[in-house]
């Protein structure tokens, strides 16, 4: 089985986000760019997969801050191929051109049989990336999968329908996937091996095309959300803390 | 150009989710200062008219592949047949496992703007203007939607769900099912209830939640000795399910339990949407996060920037004096 793998980069949740000038963007210059996670669930699936039926795995990226990284511990995991997708402008790259470069890359790669991606990225305002590739390819797509298994040439898919409850199905030929978590968490790649990949393979680099956006929502403005206020902070050392929590929930009744 | 709201009914088996009303509540609103109707689309078998009487009507679609279990295809096509049928101004989605599967596709096949995660809505002129919840709740994104026919995906809890509660006799509108049923290749299989083995963690009063922030599975064990000396369960963000250092059961939120217990306590838990939307109707939330910008403490009763691992030991301290 011939799985690509999408992934990308995205601003470090944990740091701080600042609005930029122009109050549209975030600003980019200070913020670490990391590895999507549920890139990392989509690429451990799809590893997993070929650990068990055989096959070939290629990570496919936009040029974004530190891909490089993110794509040589993809090899250093055990993908087989990197590609970069080059010369798409800076910045808050639209989840429909994402699509559409992606979509481009795809049938230039000529045949293969799955996609997967991670079911959302954190700035996705204009739609998941999964839904569009399959809506731009024409093929068919799941989203918020946890499982993809290889029976014969299909795909048993489960997807969370919410609340714990499971649905399952079975894609017969070529599909497009969201996916939400692996049948475990993502592998580590040591630094050694990241290095190694870097030193024994490389990058391949797919020119963007020209390509037409469609409509998305015009963003008016970003910003921080107005603090209610509501949390009242609790002050002091641990000890003091430690006591003022204890004594709200003892206020509660449910402890002594 | 249509004034009309469709609303997509996110529900497979079971019971109707409370976000189908909120949507509808919300629909009626909007088509009211649009000066257009309402109208919810329900997949599959209908059941009664009942509980859509607060709208103007029910679209339905029936096939067979439409009957049992979920194929996404199967159902992006009935989706796409009854938006070319009615042709609405705006269409609903949740940010449920049906909108984050189709919202895209649909928008992207009516060729229309989508916007996702939205929390807030309002017309503007001819357009849709909606306020999305971007970067895990740090951000807050406001958009314009032009087009005749605009998508949104709306986080759940962002409405109250009552308006689209009343009652009424909606007409009720079958429209016929797409030809491209007949040749899926994502075919539909079997539906699984939730595993009800394990912790059950939606009755306690009082739970010790533990995030991603936690850092590692031997960490746990401090929190659980926490949760030990309240004698109730330890419940977890999805994170620490994933990286396999509790069980399944433990999870809160939208594709873990929903809880409302007296006290919910979160440790090092950032408080993304999907984690608020099973918890934050607790009577008190009581939040340690390093990070005082996290979005947790917009929905925390009390908190504290406190690193947990000096706060936990403390906590321990003091009940066991
Ligand atoms: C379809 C879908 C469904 C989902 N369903 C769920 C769900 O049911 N439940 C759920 O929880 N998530 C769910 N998620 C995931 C959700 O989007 C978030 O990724 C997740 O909630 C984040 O978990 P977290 O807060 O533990 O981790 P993070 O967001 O990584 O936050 C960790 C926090 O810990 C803090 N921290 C770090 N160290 C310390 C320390 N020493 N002391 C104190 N604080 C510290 C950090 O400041 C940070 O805020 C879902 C996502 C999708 C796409």
């Amino acid at each position: 089985m011939k799985i690509i793998v999408g992934m990308r980069q995205l601003a470090d949740l944990v740091e701080e986000l600042e609005v930029a000038d122009s109050e549209v963007d975030i600003d980019r210059d200070f913020v670490k760019f990391v590895s999507n996670e549920w890139d990392e669930a989509a690429l451990e699936e799809a590893l997993l997969i070929k650990e068990a039926v055989g096959g070939e795995v290629v990570v496919v990226a936009l040029d974004e801050p530190d891909v490089d990284q993110t794509l040589y511990s993809a090899i250093a995991k055990g993908a087989d191929r990197a590609v970069k997708i080059v010369g798409v402008e800076e910045g808050w790259t639209p989840t429909r051109l994402r699509a559409q470069l992606l979509a481009k890359w795809l049938e230039s790669e000529g045949s293969w049989d799955a996609f997967f991606t991670g079911v959302q990225a954190a700035d996705d305002l204009d739609g998941q990336l999964a839904g569009l590739v399959g809506a731009t390819l024409g093929v068919p797509h799941a989203a918020v999968v946890s499982k993809a298994e290889p029976e014969g040439s299909s795909l048993r898919i489960t997807q969370e329908l919410g609340g714990g409850t499971l649905a399952e199905s079975i894609a017969t030929g070529k599909v497009v996937l969201g996916v939400q978590a692996g049948r475990q968490a993502p592998r580590y790649a040591p630094i050694t091996r990241i290095r190694q990949a870097m030193s024994t393979s490389s990058i391949e680099m797919f020119e963007a095309p020209e390509v037409d956006l469609g409509p998305g929502p015009k963003v008016r403005k970003i910003y921080p959300p107005q603090s209610k206020g509501q949390a009242t902070m609790l002050d002091g050392d641990p000890v003091e803390v430690a006591e003022k929590i204890v004594e709200l929930i003892r206020a509660k009744g449910l402890v002594r | 150009m249509s004034k009309d709201v469709l609303v997509i009914n996110e529900r497979v088996q079971g019971e109707n989710p409370d976000l189908t009303f909120e949507l509808i509540g919300k629909a009626k609103e909007i088509a009211g200062s649009l000066g257009g109707s309402v109208g919810v689309l329900v997949v599959g078998d209908l059941g009664g008219t009942d509980a859509f009487g607060a709208a103007d009507r029910i679209y339905t679609v029936e096939h067979e592949a439409l009957s049992t279990g979920y194929s996404s295809q199967a159902w992006e096509e009935a989706v796409l047949a009854v938006v070319e049928a009615v042709q609405p101004k705006l269409v609903l989605f949740g940010t449920g496992t049906i909108g984050i599967d189709l919202a895209g596709s649909i928008a992207k096949r009516v060729s229309g703007p989508l916007a996702s995660y939205v929390i807030d809505l309002a017309i503007e002129g001819d357009d849709v203007v909606a306020t999305s919840q971007l970067y895990g709740g740090k951000l807050l994104a406001e958009s314009v939607l032009e087009g005749d026919t605009v998508v949104v995906s709306v986080i759940a809890g962002s409405f109250p769900s009552e308006a689209g509660r009343s009652g009424g006799s909606p007409e009720v509108v079958s429209v016929s099912a797409p030809a491209s049923l007949a040749s899926l290749s994502l075919l539909p299989g079997v539906v699984k209830e939730p595993d009800k083995t394990g912790v059950d963690i939606t009755t306690s009063e009082l739970l010790v939640s533990v995030g991603r922030g936690v850092g590692s599975q031997a960490n746990i064990e401090m929190l659980q000795e926490l949760a030990d000396a309240f004698k109730v369960p330890l419940s977890a963000s999805r994170p620490v399910i994933d990286q396999g250092w509790l069980p399944k059961p433990h999870q809160v939120g939208k594709s873990g339990k929903k809880v409302k217990p007296k006290v919910y306590l979160a440790f090092g838990i950032s408080g993304a949407p999907e984690h608020l939307e099973g918890m934050r109707s607790s009577e008190m939330i009581i939040a340690c996060n390093t990070d005082p910008k996290a979005p947790i403490f917009e929905v925390a009763h009390y908190g504290t920037t406190l690193d947990l691992f000096d706060l936990v030991p403390e906590i321990l301290e003091k009940l066991e004096a």
